[in-house]
C-alpha cells in the first residue's frame, strides 16, 4: 500500500458526512474475505465452540439423554476427584509432559541445528526425519509395540547385541511411561525439526560470520546467535508442545491400556474411560473441563507471546 | 436434542459478551454480521443434533395400549457387515420375510455398523434421535443401561412372546426391580479353550485336558518348555478385560465380586487370592505365560490363533471367533469346562429397545427379536438354512432355553441334526458344565469394577514382587469407595 492510498483510506474528511457510504464501500471491498471468514467461523462453531460449550454444560448436569437433565452443581467434579485413578492420571500426564519436553523439545532442535550445518543431502535427511509424521499415528504406535516386545523385540535385541540386559519397557511400572514418551517423540520429531529448521534459516549469515571473527566456537555461536535469534519460535513451540502433550491419549490407549497398575493412565485416557466405558459422560466432561482450564492458561501465555512478537 | 429457540438461546453467549468481544475488533455493522453467523452456526449445529422424536418413521405415532395396531415403522441394528456375505444374505432374507409376514410393520433401516454395540457412539445416537428402535447390547453394559434409564421397560409386552417362558437364567441379567428391559439372544458360560496341536507337541493328551488349576499349571509349564514363542497360558491385564477375566476365574472358584446386596466388595478372599497366586506362579515361577501383556480382547485372540499358545479362558464362541475373525486352524482348537468350576461366568448379548420408542414400536421391535433370534427353526436358529449357507452349526450356543423346555429341546434337535462342525470340539465343555449355575456380571458398575481389578491382574503379570494381599485390599477399598459413592 502506498503512502498516498494509506492517507486516503484514513482521511476523515468527507467520509464523516457519509459514514454509511464508506461502510458500504468497505464491506464491498472485503466481501471475499468475509466469505472465507464465514466458512472458518461455521467450522469453528460447529466443531470447536459448540462442543466446548456443551462440555461445560454437561459437566454440571446428570443426564441420560432420555429424561430432562438435572443440574447437579459440582457433583461430577467431586466424583472424578475422588476416583482412585484421578491422582495417578494427573501425575502421569504432568510427568509425560515434562519428559516429552526434555526429549521431544530438545531433540528436534539439535537435529535441526545439525541439518542446518550440513552442506550435502540436507533435503534427503529432512525427508527422512519427516517420514514418521506421515505414518498414521496408530501404525507408528503399533510398530513400537513390536520394538518393545521384551523377548524378541528390536530394542532388547539391540541391547543384547551390546551385551546389555533387556528392559521390560511397557511391562514395567518403571519404564512404561518413558516408553510412551519415546514413541511420542519419534512420531512428532519431524514437525518440530522442520519448524526449527525454517527458523534457523532466517538467521542472517553475517551474524555467524561476525561471531566467528570474534573467535566464537560452535557452542558460543549457538548460545549467542542461534538461541537469541530463535527465542520466540522456541517459546511458541514450548507452549504448543505443552498443550499437545498434556492431551496424550493414543499411546496409552493402544500400547498399555493405562497399565501396568495405572502407570500410564492419562487424564484424557481416564476421560475416555468415563465417557465410553463407564457410561458416565458427565464425569468425562468434568475431567475435560478441568483439563481445558489448565490448557487455557498455557494457551493464554501463547497468545500473549504471539502478540508481543507482532509488536 | 431438540433445536428449540430456548436451547439455542441458552447455548448462545449473553449479548453483552458477544458485543464486547466483537466490538473490540470491528465496527457495529460487523458485530451484527458476526452475531448472525454465530447464531446460524449454533442453530445449524443444534439442528444437526437431531430431535427428541420417536426413533423411527413419521407414521410411528403413539397409540393407546390395546388399540388396534396400525402401520408402524422401526429401525434395527446389527445387520452382518458386507464382508460377511453369507450371514448378511440370510439376515436380508429374514428382513423381507418378517415384513411380508407382518405387513403393518416396516423396518425402515437395518444398520450394519460393527461392532453392533459401540459405547463411543451410543449416547450421541440416543441424544440425537438416531439410536435404532431395536439395539444390540453386550451383557457387561446391560446393567448400566437399565440403571441409567436408557432402555425401554418391556415388562407389559413380553408375555406375548411364545418362547419367553422357556428362557434359562440368562434372562435374569435383563431384570431390574421386577421389570424386564431386554431379551438375551446369545449366551454362554466360561470354559477353558486349548490348542490340541500344541498339547500333542508338548506330550499332553488333547482328549484329556486339565480338570484342576494344578493341571492347568502343569500343562502350561510343559507347553512353555517347547521353546521360544510358546506360551502355556495366556491372560488379559488391561482395558477392563483383565478385571473381566479375574471375575470369571473368581466365579469359577466359588468366589464373588460383590456381596449379595451389591453394596460391598467381596473378592478379597481366599478365592480371590488363589486366582492371583495361580497366575503369579505361572508367570514368575514357571515362566509359562510369556512376557507379552494382552491388554484387549483381540490381542489374546490373535496370540491364540497364532498357534503357539496352549490355553486361555474362553467360552465356546471363542472357537468360532478364532475361525471366522482370526483365521485360526479351527480343527486344532477345543473347549473344555472351567477347571474346578463352582459357577460359570455368564457371557453373551441381547437386544433392548430404545427408551423413546412408542408402545407400538416396542411391540413391533419385540416381534422382530422373536422372529430373528428366538424362534426355533427361524432366523439365527434356522440351522437347516445355516448349514446350506456354509455357516457353522453345532456349537453349543446360543444357550437361551432351559434344557427340558420345548424350545430348548427343539433347538438342540435342530442343531444336532444339522451340525457341520465337529461336536467333539465342544463336547467336554457341554458335559463338564452341566448343572453348574451361571452367574451374571457384577452389577451396573461392572466396567468401573473391572477397571479397578485390572490393576491386581497387571501387577501379578508384570511384577515378580507383587504383594497379592495388598493388591486385593487396595482394590477392595477402591471398589467400596465407588459403591458408596454410587449409593
Amino acid at each position: 500500500m502506498t503512502a498516498t492510498s494509506m492517507r486516503l483510506s484514513r482521511s476523515p474528511r468527507g467520509s464523516r458526512g457519509r459514514p454509511a457510504t464508506k461502510r458500504r464501500r468497505e464491506v464491498r471491498r472485503n466481501i471475499t474475505a468475509y466469505g472465507f471468514l464465514c466458512g472458518a467461523l461455521i467450522c469453528f462453531a460447529f466443531f470447536s465452540w459448540y462442543p466446548m460449550i456443551w462440555e461445560v454444560v454437561l459437566s454440571f448436569q446428570q443426564t441420560n439423554f432420555v429424561d430432562p437433565p438435572i443440574w447437579v452443581g459440582l457433583e461430577n467434579f467431586v466424583t472424578v476427584f475422588q476416583d482412585a485413578a484421578f491422582g495417578p492420571a494427573w501425575k502421569n500426564t504432568v510427568m509425560f509432559t515434562v519428559l516429552a519436553l526434555v526429549f521431544g523439545y530438545g531433540v528436534p532442535f539439535v537435529i535441526a541445528l545439525v541439518l542446518n550445518e550440513l552442506r550435502h543431502a540436507r533435503a534427503y535427511l529432512r525427508f527422512v526425519v519427516y517420514v514418521p509424521v506421515m505414518l498414521p499415528p496408530a501404525v507408528g504406535v503399533l510398530l513400537f509395540q513390536w520394538f518393545y516386545e521384551p523377548e524378541y523385540g528390536l530394542f532388547n535385541q539391540v541391547l543384547g547385541f551390546f551385551g546389555l540386559s533387556g528392559l521390560d519397557w511397557l511391562n514395567s511400572t518403571d519404564t512404561a511411561l518413558i516408553s510412551l514418551v519415546i514413541v511420542s517423540t519419534w512420531m512428532n520429531l519431524g514437525t518440530g525439526t522442520l519448524i526449527y529448521l525454517a527458523a534457523l534459516q532466517t538467521i542472517p549469515g553475517e551474524l555467524y560470520e561476525a561471531a566467528e571473527l570474534d573467535g566464537a566456537g560452535i557452542f558460543k555461536r549457538i548460545w549467542h546467535v542461534t538461541i537469541p535469534q530463535t527465542k520466540l519460535i522456541l517459546l511458541v513451540m514450548l507452549l504448543l508442545q505443552i498443550v499437545a502433550t498434556m492431551q496424550v491419549f493414543i499411546e496409552p490407549f493402544l500400547l498399555t491400556g493405562g497399565g501396568p497398575e495405572n502407570a500410564t493412565v492419562s487424564v484424557v485416557y481416564l476421560m475416555y474411560q468415563y465417557a465410553f466405558n463407564f457410561g458416565n459422560i458427565n464425569g468425562g466432561n468434568a475431567l475435560g473441563v478441568m483439563l481445558m482450564i489448565v490448557l487455557m492458561v498455557f494457551s493464554a501465555i501463547y497468545l500473549r507471546v504471539s502478540r508481543e512478537d507482532k509488536r | 436434542m431438540r433445536a428449540t429457540p430456548e436451547r439455542i438461546a441458552r447455548l448462545t453467549p449473553p449479548a453483552s459478551i458477544r458485543i464486547r468481544r466483537v466490538s473490540s475488533m470491528t465496527r457495529s455493522g460487523y458485530r451484527r454480521t458476526a452475531g448472525l453467523l454465530l447464531a446460524t452456526a449454533l442453530g445449524l449445529t443444534a439442528s444437526a443434533c437431531g430431535t427428541d422424536e420417536a426413533p423411527a418413521g413419521d407414521n410411528a405415532k403413539p397409540t393407546a395400549e390395546g388399540a388396534a395396531a396400525g402401520p408402524v415403522s422401526i429401525t434395527v441394528n446389527c445387520m452382518p457387515p458386507k464382508t460377511n456375505k453369507a450371514q448378511r444374505a440370510t439376515f436380508q432374507e429374514d428382513l423381507d420375510a418378517f415384513q411380508k409376514l407382518n405387513p403393518n410393520i416396516k423396518i425402515e433401516k437395518a444398520t450394519d455398523a460393527f461392532p453392533c454395540y459401540e459405547p463411543r457412539t451410543f449416547e450421541a445416537k440416543l441424544a440425537g434421535g438416531q439410536l435404532e428402535t431395536v439395539f444390540y447390547v453386550n451383557f457387561p453394559n446391560v446393567g448400566r443401561l437399565m440403571e441409567s434409564g436408557q432402555a425401554a421397560d418391556l415388562t407389559p409386552y413380553v408375555g406375548e412372546l411364545k418362547t419367553f417362558k422357556d428362557y434359562n437364567a440368562s434372562i435374569d441379567i435383563f431384570k431390574k426391580d421386577g421389570k424386564i428391559y431386554g431379551l438375551p439372544t446369545d449366551g454362554y458360560g466360561m470354559g477353558l479353550v486349548y490348542n490340541r496341536e500344541v498339547f500333542t507337541k508338548a506330550g499332553l493328551d488333547p482328549n484329556n485336558p486339565p480338570k484342576t488349576w494344578a493341571d492347568v499349571q502343569a500343562a502350561a509349564k510343559k507347553i512353555a518348555a517347547l521353546g521360544p514363542g510358546y506360551v502355556g497360558f495366556g491372560e488379559y491385564s488391561g482395558n477392563n478385560v483383565g478385571g473381566w477375566h479375574f471375575t470369571a476365574s473368581l466365579y469359577g472358584r466359588g468366589g464373588d465380586v460383590l456381596t449379595p446386596d451389591g453394596k460391598k466388595a467381596a473378592f478379597n478372599t481366599p478365592e480371590g487370592q488363589a486366582v492371583l497366586e495361580n497366575l503369579k506362579q505361572m508367570r514368575w515361577t514357571d515362566n509359562s505365560m510369556g512376557s507379552k501383556l494382552y491388554i484387549d480382547w483381540p490381542a489374546l485372540m490373535k496370540a491364540m490363533a497364532g498357534g503357539k499358545m496352549g490355553m486361555m479362558l474362553g467360552a465356546p464362541d471363542v472357537l468360532i471367533g478364532l475361525r471366522n475373525d482370526f483365521q485360526a486352524k479351527f480343527e486344532n482348537y477345543q473347549v473344555t469346562s472351567l477347571p474346578e468350576a463352582k459357577a460359570l461366568f455368564n457371557g453373551g448379548a441381547g437386544y433392548m429397545i430404545n427408551p423413546k420408542a412408542t408402545p407400538e414400536q416396542i411391540k413391533a421391535g419385540l416381534k422382530w427379536i422373536e422372529y430373528e433370534f428366538l424362534t426355533p427353526g427361524k432366523g439365527q436358529l434356522d440351522y437347516v438354512r445355516a448349514k446350506g449357507a456354509n455357516l457353522t452349526v453345532g456349537q453349543p450356543y446360543p444357550d437361551l432355553y432351559g434344557a427340558d423346555t420345548p424350545s430348548g429341546q427343539e433347538v438342540l434337535k435342530l442343531r444336532t441334526e444339522n451340525a457341520n462342525v465337529d461336536p467333539a470340539q465342544f463336547a467336554l465343555w457341554v458335559e463338564g458344565s452341566k448343572g453348574i449355575a451361571p452367574k451374571a456380571e457384577p452389577g451396573p458398575y461392572a466396567q468401573e469394577i473391572y477397571a479397578i481389578l485390572d490393576t491386581p491382574m497387571s501387577a501379578v503379570l508384570t511384577r515378580q514382587d507383587a504383594d497379592i494381599a495388598k493388591l486385593l485390599s487396595d482394590a477392595e477399598a477402591k471398589v467400596n469407595a465407588l459403591l458408596e459413592k454410587k449409593g
